[in-house]
């Protein structure tokens, strides 16, 4: 069943940017991704969850290659990612798709919907243009507008029906890949559902692998196979959707399911202490001991990698891996 | 009516109140009381009305917004009211926070001076007691260092922490009610259960009564003790939480619950609710609802459905709710 | 702090080395004063020899560098036409010319900046729209434009001003309104948007719902940072102060810097174009880095540095 080379495969992805501090301040490198490694297999989803700063957008425009990594690698279909701005390197965009948070940013607005989903067909130089209109037709249909709709203007439709016309539009080409930052973060309620079940059905129709990025670990087991919790840069935990929400095993994890709203929630809640702290003044050892509420001495000093537990889950803690005994929180130094 | 299980007198009472925006209906009907010290949740999708409601009632709305009905606060009516009782009002007895703190708070004033102005608007303390005040409610709602705090500006706080001194702000005034208008959701999820426990804890120390305005049924089912379900422009269901988990009447509120993703158990597709909310310039004759409604019957195209009483406490506006048990086990 | 000044005033000073290098080639490039000054029927020998006098006869590079090493040492030339030093020829005009700019200077401010507000917290009001056209028609019309018609209302037809000449106070009315309503009109325009921008931020709404009194929502909350982009402009008309009366000063014949400018670039003066040109450089790049400095008061976001970073 498994082929040899997964779909994608990121190793050590390491980005860092500079950042200025204050209009007369000196600049300050911040590793907004330090060490990724991540698969996506074909056909299935991987969900990357964490809050804001935590680097996974960052980490989604690595694995397109949108961004070069400062260290690290990227392979897609087992051949590391050519060059961005090379021939190769555009001719493998139609591999590999992006669908962003705000459809309507996404979108140009003095084109209809249906003159934008076909233009990836004319740039990769795919079929006449009778055989493009017949599938612009069909990826209306496949993404549930109707096929009047190709005549709209992108403020002519609704929200959730300007992401379908992104959907239909990254799925153009079919992609081997899709990968979806914060896709519903923007929508309402009964519009995230609808874009949820319609990318189930894509994946089921058009058998793309993808990477959904967002900070919603609802959606995320919604919709994903395997599940990645990124704190600061690196992922913390990796699992099976249902393992890490019903028995997290690192506490940030524990903390993110505990924080989820959620109607007749019994039990006390774990509420963090403190703000995620700036990527640009990362603590010693394992960046969370501050935040943690079991951490031990060791925390402070060494970081913990993300290693398999007898189980299969992958935990960067040396509480969980049984390296320490569970401490009572380590508390950080006044700033 | 509201269907709330008030008793004594309520502390806000709101009877037919309608909005609209240059001759487009926002708000077509709202009744709601809020009881001194309860939790109520305005639940709904983004121009469903919930935050409109309040604006309105605290007369924040431009004055494009064309108001009618009664916005009663114990015995003073506000709609209409002049601006000095207005601004006696806003900030004392009734205190609101908005969505997004950065942006909430003015960005070339220091935090203290921006809790010290209401309390010398409210309480009339001014000078170093006032300064002392505004410390002491920066550490009431869980500011580390607040002493040092107080002469911070706005962008050198987290966008948690800014919402902290949005909600030190309201407390300045000792309000009976604060009014949260989706408090939360420009914060991550971490930071949002820190919000919504620090809410609560501050209303048991100051038996204040809370609104809480979200999109998020989560949020609400967890704060409140009573929930509102609102639907382009008016509420179409009101029920204490755990009823309005248990037996949701209205097709709406079914539909919204349907499409939360589950925390466990297999996972099957979402029962998203079709289509999309109605423009203002097109609302449906009848049940505004009617055009998404997998329940919809002729008559619901006819008229605007009015509430049905379903138990103490318990209304929804829909025809058919009165036989919604059966409608529920068909739905299974 | 004082690295950012240092930076500032470097850049300051590159600024102006740039303006008077450009000024420099310019002048050599549009012809030959010598000529010019000399006549078109004076005879060669003259000619050069006034060459041979000032120099222009030596190749272009080392003229720059001569006249580039006398600023630094503080000499800015002699007029050709009288041989008095330009400097003292262009200060000597300058109190002319500020009697007119300073005055306009509080038109501007004192009819634009409330003129702004008022249109923008009664926004699509009759009042509003009537500042709005106004402000667009001062703003659309060239001060030549605006001059004439002044004259000929209030001069002409009227007869109740002077058309121009620097004989009293009266003289300087025409002028002074004829610059004060333009400038007045670009505030006015740009106070209005500024504010309107700040009435629509969240805070606005905060402050009301704390019920602070809508007056003082808009002293304490609006002003102050509508305030910030205002203070560009009115840096920009305080960097003008000198230079931006040249059009007006012709059409008035008043004896002012502007009307200097024109009478030395027509004669091909240069050390007095060339000063003239020093002198507004300055103080337009003294006027950016003051706005600069202003604008670290007046917005604390400038100030410090952010404690959190987006990824």
């Amino acid at each position: 069943m498994r082929e040899a080379a997964p779909l994608l495969r990121a190793e050590g992805l390491v980005r860092r940017y500079a950042m200025r501090r204050g209009a007369f301040g000196r600049s300050v490198e911040v590793r907004a991704v330090a060490g990724v490694s991540l698969t996506v297999e074909r056909g299935r989803t991987l969900g990357l969850v964490g809050e804001s700063g935590c680097g996974k957008s960052t980490t989604g425009r690595l694995v397109l290659g949108m961004e070069a990594p400062d260290a690290g690698s990227v392979a897609f279909e087992g051949k590391p990612l050519p060059s961005p701005g090379s021939a190769a390197w555009r001719a493998q965009r139609a591999r590999m798709q992006m669908v962003f948070q705000d459809p309507l940013g996404a979108l140009d607005r003095r084109l209809p919907v249906g003159a934008q989903i076909a233009e990836p067909l004319e740039i990769h130089g795919i079929g006449g243009k009778a055989e493009r209109a017949a599938r612009v037709e069909a990826l209306l249909g496949a993404v549930g507008l109707r096929a009047d709709q190709a005549m709209r203007y992108p403020h002519e439709l609704s929200g959730g029906q300007r992401q379908r016309a992104v959907l239909a539009r990254a799925l153009a080409t079919e992609p081997a890949l899709l990968v979806c930052d914060e896709p519903i973060s923007a929508l309402d309620v009964s519009i995230q559902a609808q874009v949820m079940n319609l990318l189930v059905d894509l994946q089921a129709q058009f058998g793309m692998g993808v990477l959904f990025v967002s900070h919603d670990l609802r959606a995320v087991r919604q919709v994903s196979h395997r599940v990645a919790v990124m704190y600061l840069g690196q992922i913390v935990e990796e699992g099976e959707p249902d393992a890490v929400l019903h028995d997290p095993a690192h506490p940030y994890s524990r903390a993110l399911v505990s924080a989820i709203p959620h109607p007749g929630r019994a039990g006390q809640r774990m509420v963090l202490q403190g703000d995620p702290p700036n990527p640009a003044d990362r603590p010693s050892g394992c960046a969370f001991h501050p935040r943690c509420p079991v951490a031990s001495a060791l925390c402070a000093r060494e970081a913990p990698v993300l290693k398999p537990r007898p189980d299969g889950r992958l935990v960067a803690c040396h509480v969980a891996q049984g390296e320490a005994a569970p401490g009572q929180g380590i508390l950080a130094k006044a700033a | 009516m509201p269907a709330g299980v008030v008793t004594g007198a309520p502390l806000v009472a709101i009877r037919g109140l309608r909005v609209a925006f240059d001759g487009q209906p926002a708000l077509r009907g709202i009744d709601l009381d809020v009881a001194p010290g309860e939790a109520v949740g305005l639940v709904g999708e983004s121009g469903c009305g919930k935050s409109v409601t309040w604006l309105a009632a605290l007369g924040l709305l431009p004055a494009r917004a064309a108001i009618a009905g009664q916005v009663r606060l114990g015995e003073t009516e506000l709609l209409g009211a002049p601006a000095t009782t207005l601004e006696k009002v806003r900030g004392g007895r009734v205190a609101m926070i908005f969505q997004d703190p950065a942006s909430s708070l003015n960005p070339v004033h220091r935090i203290g001076r921006q809790i010290t102005e209401a309390l010398a608007l409210h309480r009339g303390i001014t000078g170093g007691a006032a300064r002392s005040e505004a410390r002491r409610l920066l550490d009431q709602v869980g500011i580390p260092d607040a002493g040092r705090r107080l002469d911070a500006y706005p962008h050198e706080l987290s966008g948690g922490q800014n919402q902290r001194v949005m909600i030190a702000i309201a407390l300045a005034g000792r309000p009976e009610l604060l009014v949260a208008d989706e408090p939360t959701t420009a914060l991550d999820v971490t930071i949002q259960a820190q919000i919504l426990a620090l809410l609560q804890q501050l209303r048991r120390e100051t038996g204040m009564a809370l609104v809480l305005i979200s999109h998020d049924l989560g949020v609400v089912a967890e704060t409140c003790e009573r929930v509102c379900v609102m639907y382009a422009g008016r509420i179409v269901e009101e029920a204490p939480t755990a009823r309005l988990f248990a037996a949701p009447a209205h097709p709406y509120t079914r539909g919204l619950l349907g499409a939360l993703p589950p925390m466990d158990g297999p996972r099957r597709r979402l029962s998203a609710i079709p289509g999309g909310v109605p423009e203002p310039w097109a609302m449906p004759p009848g049940c505004a609802f009617a055009p998404r409604c997998p329940h919809r019957i002729g008559p619901c195209d006819g008229a605007v459905p009015s509430d049905a009483m379903l138990a103490t406490g318990h209304r929804a506006a829909c025809i058919r709710a009165t036989v919604a048990p059966l409608l529920a086990e068909a739905a299974e | 702090m004082l690295r950012f000044l240092l930076g500032r005033i470097g850049r300051a000073a590159l600024t102006i080395a740039m303006v008077v290098t450009f000024a420099f080639v310019v002048l050599r490039l549009s012809g030959d004063p010598a000529q010019i000054i000399m006549g078109a029927d004076a005879p060669p020998e003259a000619v050069d020899a006034f060459r041979t006098a000032w120099g222009l006869d030596q190749p272009v590079w080392v003229q720059y560098f001569h006249y580039f090493g006398a600023i630094l040492s503080g000499d800015l030339g002699r007029s050709m036409r009288d041989g008095r030093d330009a400097l003292v020829l262009v200060t000597e005009r300058i109190p002319a010319t500020l009697a007119l700019t300073l005055p306009a200077l509080l038109i501007k401010i004192g009819l634009g900046i409330p003129a702004g507000i008022y249109a923008a917290l009664h926004r699509n009001s009759l009042a509003d729209r009537i500042v709005m056209v106004v402000a667009v028609a001062g703003f659309t019309v060239p001060s030549f434009v605006l001059g004439l018609l002044l004259v000929l209302v209030f001069a002409v037809q009227l007869g109740w001003l002077p058309s121009g000449g620097q004989e009293g106070w009266r003289h300087a009315i025409l002028p002074v309104i004829t610059l004060g309503l333009g400038g007045a009109a670009v505030l006015a325009r740009f106070t209005r948007s500024a504010m309107l921008e700040v009435l629509g931020q969240p805070y606005i709404r905060t402050a009301s719902a704390k019920g602070v009194p809508w007056r003082a929502v808009v002293t304490r909350h609006a002003l102050p940072n509508a305030a910030i982009p205002t203070v560009t402009i009115i840096g920009f008309m305080v960097g003008s102060l000198i230079a931006g009366a040249v059009v007006v000063e012709s059409v008035f014949s008043w004896p002012g810097v502007g009307r200097l400018l024109v009478v030395a670039v027509a004669n091909r003066d240069l050390a007095v174009v060339q000063c003239i040109l020093l002198l507004v450089a300055t103080t337009m790049v003294c006027a950016n880095l003051v706005v600069d400095l202003l604008y670290g008061l007046l917005d604390p976001r400038l100030r410090s540095a952010p404690r959190r970073a987006g990824a």
